[in-house]
């Protein structure tokens, strides 16, 4: 089952198109990785799922139900994180979980005990202060916490790592791979590491439009092997097979790579074999998203 | 309901923690206390400049000060403490736009007009507190210097005073909803005052204004009677309620 649809949504900010038909599906129990340059229009397509923004044209549906902008009665399904999420500086986290539970109508005692549950899954159980002092980081995890407390089917999490440090962004994509058995995760990213680190499946947002969606080994897979990496011993074998194989590119003093298809990594193989070229490495080219990425954004 | 309440809750709570509510207490405590002050300080004052005044041709004899002098006074500073109360209170929605802080909350399901209501009430119910305790000061003193009863239509002049206080706060809601930033809806309620003020200069029109509520002194002095005021503030009553019914459907359509 999907948890969420949208069908060719169009958003336009006066001359300039930045939705141009946009179809995605989001299938339940899934981390979604939602990849875009810069300005591609995730934000925008996020504010639209969520009610803030009034699309052009085109439908969303939330768990079948029809998302009307300006509206709020489909956000009761969904836990939102903005890429900065503001909180009001002057209270405490759990004066802040509090404000949202009463919002989202829960149960007093409900939130209280979610409220302690999920500070101490982000790591903010003992914390005391006002929201005031908080770093991003902090913010951050506090913003995932609100965005689970009332157990949403969707969690959209709006570019959550790429203001964080190495530890903070490990931090946000470990509690997001542990919350996956309770929800949907669709998260707006252009790290493409974290995608190929937690996501299940992805989709390509170029141009207003997806360009490619899929799990994360047919998205891998779109793009065969790139060609292979020798590592010989001595410089002048490096000569040596540049000279026999023209499609040799000379990386680094004793690495060659060789772009081109399964076939040929046989042929060279064989011509080390018979000329006995002593060799450290040669390896697979892995396809990576990094490459398709690139690839569909041209 | 239950959202709403939690909204408001909020919404006292930040007016307190950022200070806001303790500078509005003393700032219409100190208002309530400067007005029998003054006038308790006139004769003092007159006496001073007796020598300059006595210059230009004229004589200070016997001054009388009575509650009355306290009460124009008071009628003086209740629109600066307005004016203070509307430049405080600017940024209550702009601010939440700007910092993006009302995103995640209305994410959680909040409706917008909850949204509104909340800031609506927090802000009258400011406004009725801080007039009423500046007026409940002024007439203490004045109860126990002089005597409240030279005054006519004490109650009813203060009372529509107050109505105006209303009318301009609902002025800052429908602005609010409207622009994105708080010197704008500084501007523009201060704009609509003086168009209202520019109506009431013409004799036709005059008794249909808002401008119409802050015409005390004639009240005080038994000129007018309070009939001829119920047209404004029938058309005030009005024009407040409007404003916050236009607001609603104005913040749902707000892209934020």
């Amino acid at each position: 089952m999907d948890v969420l649809t949208i069908q060719n949504l169009k958003k336009n900010f006066g001359s300039k198109k930045v939705l141009c038909g946009l179809d995605l599906s989001v299938p339940e129990h899934s981390i979604f990785g939602f990849i875009g340059r810069n300005g591609a229009g995730k934000t925008t397509t996020m504010k639209a799922i969520l009610g803030l923004l009034k699309p052009d044209s085109g439908e969303i549906f939330c768990l079948g139900e029809k998302v009307c902008a300006g509206q709020t009665r489909t956000n009761r399904h969904i836990g939102y994180l903005p890429d900065v999420p503001e909180f009001y500086s002057y209270m405490t986290a759990p004066e802040y979980l509090n404000l949202c539970g009463e919002t989202c109508e829960m149960d007093r005692s409900d939130i209280k005990t979610r409220s302690k549950e999920l500070l101490e899954l982000v790591g903010l159980g003992q914390e005391t202060h006002r929201i005031k002092g908080f770093s991003r980081g902090m913010k951050q995890r506090l913003g995932i916490a609100q965005a689970l407390l009332h157990r949403p089917k969707l969690l959209i999490c709006d570019e959550p790592t790429s203001a964080l440090d190495p530890a903070g962004r490990k931090e946000i994509l470990d509690i997001l791979l542990a919350v996956k058995e309770q929800t949907t995760v669709l998260f707006s990213t252009h790290i493409l590491s974290d995608v190929e680190r937690i996501c299940t499946e992805a989709a390509f947002l170029n141009e207003g439009k997806i360009a490619v969606q899929g799990t994360i080994s047919e998205l891998r897979n779109m793009r065969l092997s790139e060609g292979f990496v020798v590592e010989t011993a001595q410089a002048e074998d490096t000569k040596r097979l540049m000279q026999a194989f023209d499609k040799f590119q000379q990386t680094e003093q004793n690495t060659l790579v060789f772009h081109g298809g399964e076939e040929h990594f046989f042929t060279v193989m064989q011509y080390i074999a018979e000329n006995k070229i002593p060799v450290q490495k040669m390896e697979q080219l892995e396809p990576t998203l990094e490459s398709l990425f690139l690839e569909v954004t041209k | 309901m239950k959202p709403l309440l939690a909204f408001m809750k909020k919404e006292f709570l930040e007016t307190v923690r950022t200070s806001k509510f303790i500078i509005l207490l003393l700032l219409f405590l100190s208002f309530g206390i400067m007005n029998p002050a003054i006038a308790k300080l006139q004769p003092w004052m007159m006496e001073m400049f007796a020598d300059t005044i006595a210059e230009s041709g004229l004589t200070v004899t016997n001054i009388q000060v009575n509650a009355m002098t306290s009460w124009t006074q008071f009628f003086k500073n209740t629109p600066i403490a307005l004016i203070a109360f509307v430049l405080i209170y600017s940024d209550i929605f702009t601010k939440e736009y700007n910092s993006g802080t009302l995103l995640l909350i209305l994410t959680k399901g909040l409706s917008r007009y909850k949204v509104v209501l909340a800031k609506t009430m927090l802000m009258l119910s400011l406004w009725t507190l801080g007039y009423w305790i500046c007026f409940a000061v002024t007439y203490g003193y004045n109860a126990y210097f002089w005597d409240n009863s030279i005054a006519d239509n004490l109650f009813f002049a203060s009372a529509i005073r107050w109505l105006f206080g209303v009318w301009i706060i609902c002025l800052i809601v429908l602005f609010s909803s409207l622009l994105r930033n708080n010197a704008g809806v500084s501007l523009c309620v201060g704009g609509t005052a003086i168009l209202a003020y520019l109506l009431s200069l013409l004799p036709k029109v005059q008794a249909y204004t808002p401008m119409m509520l802050m015409d005390a002194n004639s009240l005080l002095a038994g000129v007018s009677e309070t009939g001829t005021y119920i047209k404004a503030i029938v058309i005030t009553s009005v024009l407040g309620v409007a404003c916050i019914a236009a607001s609603i459907p104005v913040m749902n359509k707000k892209p934020l």
